[in-house]
């Protein structure tokens, strides 16, 4: 008789890395349907592009490198898809495919593969781009006109328009905290925002979408609720002490009434609703390999990641707060878990007595 | 009353009580046992037998001549045929008895129920009784009940938890011996002056909360006073019944790593320790019999068995129906926790809970990937370290970082493992990582000797003499 000899435990959990990933695919699809739905079918190829990009590099490091095939993991797929929904949807191809090859081979495999990159891969190619190509980041558009299948693979059928954040500050140079109360006509409404009738990138404008995908992953316990918690309430928080329109100055410009306090409130749903603030919270920064490892490390990153993110929307002027928030917060990853490292049960070694 | 669950992490793994209603089948058809020599923690027994002699049920067959030792005792009636050196489950040699049974299983006829006057007899009686931790850590019991002076424990608690998936012997001895139980905490409880006492279970064996309050219901209708003893439920989570979880979830109190229950005024007993205790009281029968589990998909009936200590697994195997598909992996205690066997031809243990018999969709060892740092391992740690870390700290042979990770405070209990989605071998890794520790330590102890030594030879004060 054979007998096989391994260390205790004997049993183990069904979770693994791939199921792990497939669940972070099957979250993403609500946003990428939309993206489909919203910029036409140029979108969908784009996150095919993308994520056959992605495995291609991945399967083609790997061997050059001779080192396993990883692509069983679906790591590749995740950041492919990804990368993709962080776009505008006019991006070349061939600027998609050089992301992939960034994102893949420079930031994931030179470090080692999946586990050793230190900064999150579409991000950082996201950010390659912006810096490379910053007319092509910055163009955003909406569909118009009729449906046509050729028009919509090629993307003819979308015109530049202003996003969000634009608007608000083009409203917010013009005029004091009054004018842009008055003036919110001259904004999208934040329903259309919600469900994602706006420009920016393909995966980004449906806060809908995004929060189907993100209520599966905490019913999956795939992701925890601390870190888009704590960064999505920190932004808000800022925002609402340090905005165009702070709290105390719509309070105090005028005597109270409960519709001033939904006035105070406009400007912190208005500036989740923009932008890729949810898509980073829940999809970005919650990224396992480059954030901390304990709940309490989690915290204080989502919190770095709303400041960071607040600051860059209100005092940069340039695209890509979020994607610098959650960028800058990875590289501090490690010292925070240094830092929020747990306490053994019954407290540390040289406490005892 | 609510179930409690105090402690932070643990894991959910499927519990597979398949055996938990199945009563308990006493096997006796063996030819032979053989007994080890070393069964609990301490020092081994000495041989007092030799081949030829006939022994009887409960004839002791191993001296306990330290302390720290607990005699062992002759499981069947039969002719000694062999004391010789084996290869023991965990890969260590040594002694052990081989006797021949004639089937008879007469008891050694100098035995009689104990007579226990002083506390100091008590003690002496369980060690002569040869009670080991019955839970299977195997702890000798006479150690557990005499702390040290000034940390005289004031709660009791009885360990009936059996958060370990698969094994239900605990189970069956609460089903089937209450009485024996509640016997057992009594006389601890008298002897060592014990105000209270609990019985803590997982809530996935909601009959005990039954058995319990019944069988001290029916001593209040007979003694007519209530006795001190507390049943809580507690929430089925492992490793719920590990000392220090439990010691916390029933009474607050934190152990301190590297201090022991008596340290926060507490004794924890396995309830089948005290349930041998309450038996032994009865007709003075040293430890020679335990109830065990037998499961896994490669048997063919699984069960409980109340079998003679010595039996050697594979007769156990065949003695409980034999086995389906040819057994791929074979595991000694329990599937969180237990040992994988390579040999299946060794005697069981006093401590041995349980024999898992997987086949080969059990036995599957999943490949290992990389570290993807979910935090997962940290977050179900009962005792809040970061496997993770420990993991990247041993195979890097990393000591520093490994004291910097507080590695000796694991209690291995393989959360970690377990709920890796990257099925890294985190407890192995963490069981060599204390490895590295501790020779590190020694290592440094020596260099501290022998620089003091060097000091002393250099500053004169003890010249190195050369008579020596």
């Amino acid at each position: 008789m054979k007998l096989q000899v391994s260390n205790s435990p004997h049993v183990r959990d069904d979770v693994t890395t791939p199921s792990i990933m497939r669940d972070v695919v099957i979250a993403l699809m609500p946003a990428t349907i939309y993206s489909g739905y919203m910029f036409g079918l140029r979108a969908i190829l784009m996150v095919m592009v993308s994520a056959t990009s992605c495995l291609l590099f991945e399967y083609m490091s790997r061997k050059i490198m001779k080192r396993n095939n990883t692509l069983y993991d679906m790591s590749a797929l995740v950041t492919g898809i990804l990368l993709a929904l962080n776009m505008p949807a006019t991006l070349p191809f061939y600027m998609l495919v050089l992301a992939a090859l960034f994102a893949i081979v420079v930031v994931k495999q030179f470090f080692g593969g999946l586990g050793n990159n230190f900064v999150n891969p579409a991000i950082a190619a996201r950010i390659f781009l912006v810096i490379s190509f910053p007319e092509y980041m910055s163009t955003w558009t909406l569909r118009s006109g009729a449906f046509d299948f050729f028009d919509s693979l090629r993307g003819a059928d979308l015109v530049s328009s202003a996003t969000p954040l634009a608007s608000m500050n083009t409203l917010h140079a013009s005029g004091s905290i009054g004018h842009i109360i008055d003036n919110k006509d001259a904004l999208p409404s934040l329903f259309a925002m919600f469900i994602g009738e706006r420009a920016g990138s393909i995966g980004e404008v449906s806060i809908l979408a995004l929060l189907i995908g993100a209520a599966y992953l905490l019913a999956r316990k795939v992701i925890t609720p601390a870190i888009p918690a704590s960064y999505l309430g920190s932004f808000i928080l800022l925002v609402l002490l340090f905005g165009h329109t702070p709290i105390y100055g719509v309070l105090s410009s005028n005597t109270f009434s409960w519709s001033l306090l939904g006035e105070a409130f406009y400007e912190p749903l208005y500036m989740l609703c923009s932008g890729g603030i949810v898509l980073g919270a829940f999809f970005m920064a919650t990224d396992y390999v480059t954030s901390p490892l304990t709940n309490k490390g989690r915290v204080l990153f989502g919190i770095g990641c709303g400041i960071l993110t607040f600051l860059i929307r209100y005092y940069a002027n340039m695209p890509g707060g979020v994607s610098f928030a959650i960028i800058l917060m990875n590289i501090l990853t490690p010292h925070i878990d240094r830092v929020t490292m747990k306490k053994p049960f019954g407290g540390l070694a040289h406490e005892r007595r | 009353m609510a179930a409690v669950h105090a402690f932070r992490g643990g894991v959910h793994p499927k519990h597979n009580k398949n055996t938990d209603v199945l009563p308990s089948i006493r096997l006796n058809d063996f030819q032979e046992v053989e007994i080890l020599l070393h069964q609990h923690i301490g020092p081994p027994c000495r041989s007092v037998v030799k081949p030829g002699d006939y022994v009887y049920v409960g004839t002791l067959v191993g001296a306990a001549d330290h302390p720290m030792a607990v005699p062992i005792h002759s499981s069947v009636s039969g002719t000694v045929r062999e004391v010789h050196y084996v290869v023991s489950p965990t890969g260590n040699p040594i002694e052990a008895v081989r006797i021949e049974s004639d089937a008879k299983f007469r008891v050694d006829p100098a035995i009689s129920p104990p007579h226990v006057e002083t506390k100091q007899d008590f003690l002496d009686m369980v060690r002569a009784s040869g009670l080991v931790g019955l839970g299977g850590a195997a702890f000798p019991t006479h150690i557990k009940l005499n702390p040290p002076k000034g940390k005289d424990p004031d709660i009791l608690l009885i360990n009936a938890a059996e958060c370990e998936p698969y094994i239900t012997s605990d189970y069956r001895q609460m089903s089937e011996h209450p009485d024996e139980i509640v016997d057992g905490i009594l006389e601890i409880m008298h002897w060592l002056n014990i105000p209270k006492a609990i019985i803590g279970f997982e809530d996935n064996k909601p009959l005990v909360h039954r058995i319990f309050t019944h069988e001290l219901a029916k001593r209040v209708y007979k003694t007519g006073t209530k006795q001190p003893i507390e049943v809580r439920s507690l929430k089925a989570i492992y490793p719920q019944g590990a000392e220090k979880m439990l010691i916390y979830s029933l009474t607050k109190r934190r152990v301190p790593p590297g201090k022991l229950p008596h340290d926060v005024g507490v004794l924890v007993l396995n309830v089948s320790t005290v349930r041998f205790l309450g038996f032994h009281m009865r007709n003075g029968i040293p430890l020679t019999r335990r109830r065990i589990t037998l499961d896994g998909s490669a048997l063919n009936t699984p069960g409980n068995f109340n079998v003679p200590i010595g039996a050697r697994i594979k007769d156990l195997i065949e003695a409980a129906g034999g086995t389906r598909e040819e057994p791929q992996k074979i595991i000694m205690g329990g599937a969180m926790m237990g040992v994988a066997l390579d040999r299946i031809d060794c005697g069981i243990i006093k401590a041995n809970n349980a024999i898992l018999v997987f086949g080969s969709n059990e036995a599957k060892i999943p490949a290992e990937s990389p570290c993807i740092r979910c935090g997962r391992c940290v977050a179900v740690c009962p005792m809040g370290l970061m496997p993770t870390g420990i993991d990247v700290s041993t195979r890097s042979r990393d000591v520093e970082g490994l004291e910097f990770f507080h590695v000796m405070d694991c209690i291995e209990c393989g959360c970690c493992t377990y709920s890796c989605p990257s099925k890294r071998f985190l407890t192995q890794s963490i069981k060599n990582g204390k490895v590295l520790v501790r020779a590190e330590l020694t290592r440094r102890a020596n260099e501290k000797k022998l620089l003091e030594e060097s000091d002393k030879i250099a500053s004169g004060k003890e010249a190195p003499s050369e008579s020596n």
